[in-house]
């Protein structure tokens, strides 16, 4: 390990450029491990764990919480408990320096912006990020999102993929007439979105009734899903919360969307910023939202139990799946990850709930 | 996603809405503007170019251009809402109200109730009110509570371009006649607004922060100035909860009233007249509803009982400010906490 390391605030999302420490977790002069939380990190749209990056003494903290920070900026230094004052200081003094001029330097990046594609079954707003030369990923959002479920995801895969994260059908910016309400016309879409932006196949990655979805888009047109990665997904087993999908149809104010939300998370303080809450009500404003959101739900999930099982579809060897749950998923149990064909691979995480991607990114994306 | 000045999100509302439903046509004065001039299809879409572009797109037939007669239009919209159409009138300035009150308080708010609830007043009144325009005190008025006051009237007062779509949008369905007040001063503010129509239900109060120790309810164009009050105030830790009721008539007050159960601190800022305001009405009502709650006299921020002073100097300080609004905040929230009885 080096004698000092930065700790610096994170980019979480491709469109943040500041954020601030709601809270440090950590002591002065307290031992720390890699990967262990050291602070959450808070933005408009959503609060996280910092895990720390490296093991060390927390030396400094240098951003007090509430206090709002450019993304990069130094937030703290972990060192050796014995290097000394002076050392930690010029480090400091260095780096930050090092990032004035950087920033001087640089021009503001652009922030992507989602666009819409034509396909046959309307428009379909997706949001592309990542070298198009590299392998595809395709990410589809679970019930009542949009592309932005995977906020934090999809930044880690844009380094290694071309990843195109898709509105289905009735959500986000997308056309609000369904092709149909049940996964495999919503695949339809998908697969047409896929088509309109020149990817033949790709590892698709689907949350919830987005796992469902990739599921059908394996089943219709197996040769576009070379792999799947699934994150408590649709499609496994019968139980489902019918009080999320009532409450998150019904819910029309700011609160009672955020207690809603909440129960996609492992604990009951929920991280999603007033932001997310906020675009979230007005895309159920949009004209035809919430016809086309209660069509899905009556189609999926009537009467509180899910409507179909689309298990057989991973029993094909040859493609590879990784199944991804949260234990205190409180929407689909995490229960229905057992009794897989042996070549699936499960990762259970004891603290996330429903968005293993919002709640444990780097490890979903390790797995991709 | 597209920004959209408050001028461009009420034109396409009015372009969507009259897209949708042939039976929505506008009028008023100057609503297609430049008659008998050339390049008729460009003319001027009313006083402030709210409306441009409408003539071009949907014609005489359905763009109607009025004389100044208010009363004649006026009443004409009530008749036509009342026998199918869905009019949108344009009555410029809400200071010209007063020559066809007639149409609007007797006639229009009535119909429903008189006719046993068999008749239906589909029509919306867009009108531009509010001071910091240069415009003197004909044309600077803030009389939403005036139309408040008349039962059978819906008031919108939306305080952002999105908030300004979306409520037109509804105002536009909704079967009772909507007087919708466009603040002048607001027409050049830009926010991102979405490309596809969506409605906001009237009667639900809008928070665009929570936070724990005072209660912030504005009007209009003072929703922005609150929120900005409330952002200075959050660096000196004093959390507050910002709500727009977005529609005085009707007012969601419940939402108003649970908000300052929390906080116990209730600040109104409302920019028309202080006498019978909307802020003395939404503070009567907390007072009466919540008094047990409150741990400081209610404040309201408001302008003096006086017209709106053409001198520019006068007109800056007669509108409630941000610094205003600050210093209510610190003041309720200095005030003793009442002793348990």
């Amino acid at each position: 390990m080096p004698d000092i390391a930065p700790l610096t605030m994170p980019k979480l999302g491709l469109s943040m450029t500041e954020g601030q420490v709601a809270a440090w977790h950590k002591a002065d002069g307290e031992a720390i491990t890699a990967g262990e939380e050291i602070a959450d990190i808070e933005t408009p749209k959503i609060t996280t764990a910092l895990e720390s990056p490296a093991a060390g003494t927390l030396r400094r903290k240098l951003v007090g919480p509430g206090e709002i920070v450019p993304v990069g900026a130094l937030i703290g230094v972990l060192a050796d408990p014995v290097t000394p004052e002076a050392e930690v200081e010029a480090f400091i003094e260095e780096w930050r320096a090092r990032f004035a001029a950087e920033k001087e330097a640089e021009p503001e990046a652009a922030v992507p912006e989602p666009e819409r594609v034509e396909t046959p079954y309307g428009p379909i707003q997706v949001l592309e990020a990542g070298p198009r030369e590299a392998p595809p990923v395709v990410l589809i959002h679970g019930f009542g999102s949009d592309y932005q479920s995977f906020l934090l995801l999809q930044p880690l895969l844009a380094s290694r993929f071309f990843t195109l994260a898709i509105d289905l059908p009735g959500h986000g910016g997308s056309t609000k007439n369904l092709p149909g309400p049940d996964p495999a016309s919503l695949a339809k879409a998908v697969s047409a979105a896929m088509t309109a932006r020149g990817i033949e196949a790709a590892h698709l990655v689907g949350h919830s009734l987005g796992g469902a979805v990739a599921l059908a888009l394996a089943e219709q047109e197996p040769a576009r899903a070379l792999a799947l990665t699934l994150i408590s997904p649709a499609g496994l087993g019968p139980e489902i919360n019918a009080e999320f999908i009532a409450g998150f149809i019904a819910a029309r104010r700011p609160r009672a969307l955020a207690t809603v939300l909440a129960l996609l998370f492992a604990d009951e303080k929920t991280p999603v910023g007033h932001e997310v809450v906020e675009a979230v009500l007005r895309a159920k404003r949009l004209d035809g939202a919430e016809a086309a959101l209660s069509a899905i739900a009556a189609a999926n999930f009537p009467a509180g139990r899910q409507a179909y099982s689309l298990r057989h579809v991973l029993d094909d060897p040859a493609r590879p799946a990784n199944v991804v749950w949260g234990r205190h998923d409180r929407i689909i149990p995490a229960s229905q990850a057992g009794r897989l064909p042996a070549h699936v691979k499960v990762a259970i995480y004891e603290d996330a709930g429903h968005v293993a991607h919002m709640e444990k990114p780097e490890q979903v994306a390790r797995l991709i | 996603m597209p920004k959209k000045s408050f001028r461009q999100a009420v034109n396409e509302a009015l372009r969507q809405e009259m897209e949708r439903d042939p039976a929505v046509v506008i009028m008023g004065e100057d609503v297609a503007g430049g008659m008998g001039a050339p390049g008729e299809d460009d003319a001027w879409g009313g006083p402030l170019g709210v409306t441009k572009g409408l003539l071009g797109r949907f014609g005489r037939g359905r763009v109607l251009d009025t004389p100044i007669s208010e009363s004649a239009f006026i009443g004409a919209a009530a008749g036509a809402a009342a026998t199918g159409l869905r009019p949108v009138a344009d009555l410029m300035f809400v200071d010209f109200m007063g020559v066809c009150f007639d149409q609007i308080f007797n006639q229009a708010a009535k119909f429903r109730y008189m006719f046993g609830g068999k008749a239906k007043t589909p029509m919306v009144i867009r009108t531009m009110y509010g001071a910091g325009f240069r415009a003197a005190s004909q044309h600077s008025q803030c009389l939403y509570p005036v139309f408040t006051h008349i039962p059978g009237l819906k008031v919108a007062i939306p305080s952002s371009p999105y908030e300004a779509k979306g409520l037109m949008i509804q105002a536009i369905r909704d079967d009772d006649p909507v007087i919708f007040f466009e603040h002048k001063a607001m027409y050049d503010e830009e926010e991102e607004v979405p490309d596809e129509a969506y409605a906001i239900p009237f009667g639900e109060a809008n928070f665009l922060r929570e936070g724990e120790d005072a209660t912030i309810v504005a009007i209009g164009r003072m929703v922005k100035f609150a929120r900005e009050a409330a952002e200075i105030l959050a660096r000196e830790k004093i959390e507050c909860t910002v709500i727009d009721p977005r529609t005085t008539s009707p007012l969601d007050i419940e939402s108003i009233l649970e908000s300052v159960r929390e906080t116990g601190r209730l600040v109104v800022v409302d920019e028309a007249n202080p006498r019978c305001n909307m802020a003395t009405d939404i503070s009567a009502q907390a007072a009466e509803q919540a008094f047990d709650a409150l741990k400081a006299p209610i404040r309201m921020v408001s302008p003096p009982h006086v017209p709106v002073p053409f001198s520019p100097a006068l007109e800056d300080e007669f509108i409630p400010s941000v610094e205003k609004i600050c210093a209510a905040v610190r003041a309720v929230m200095a005030a003793p906490a009442r002793r348990a009885a």
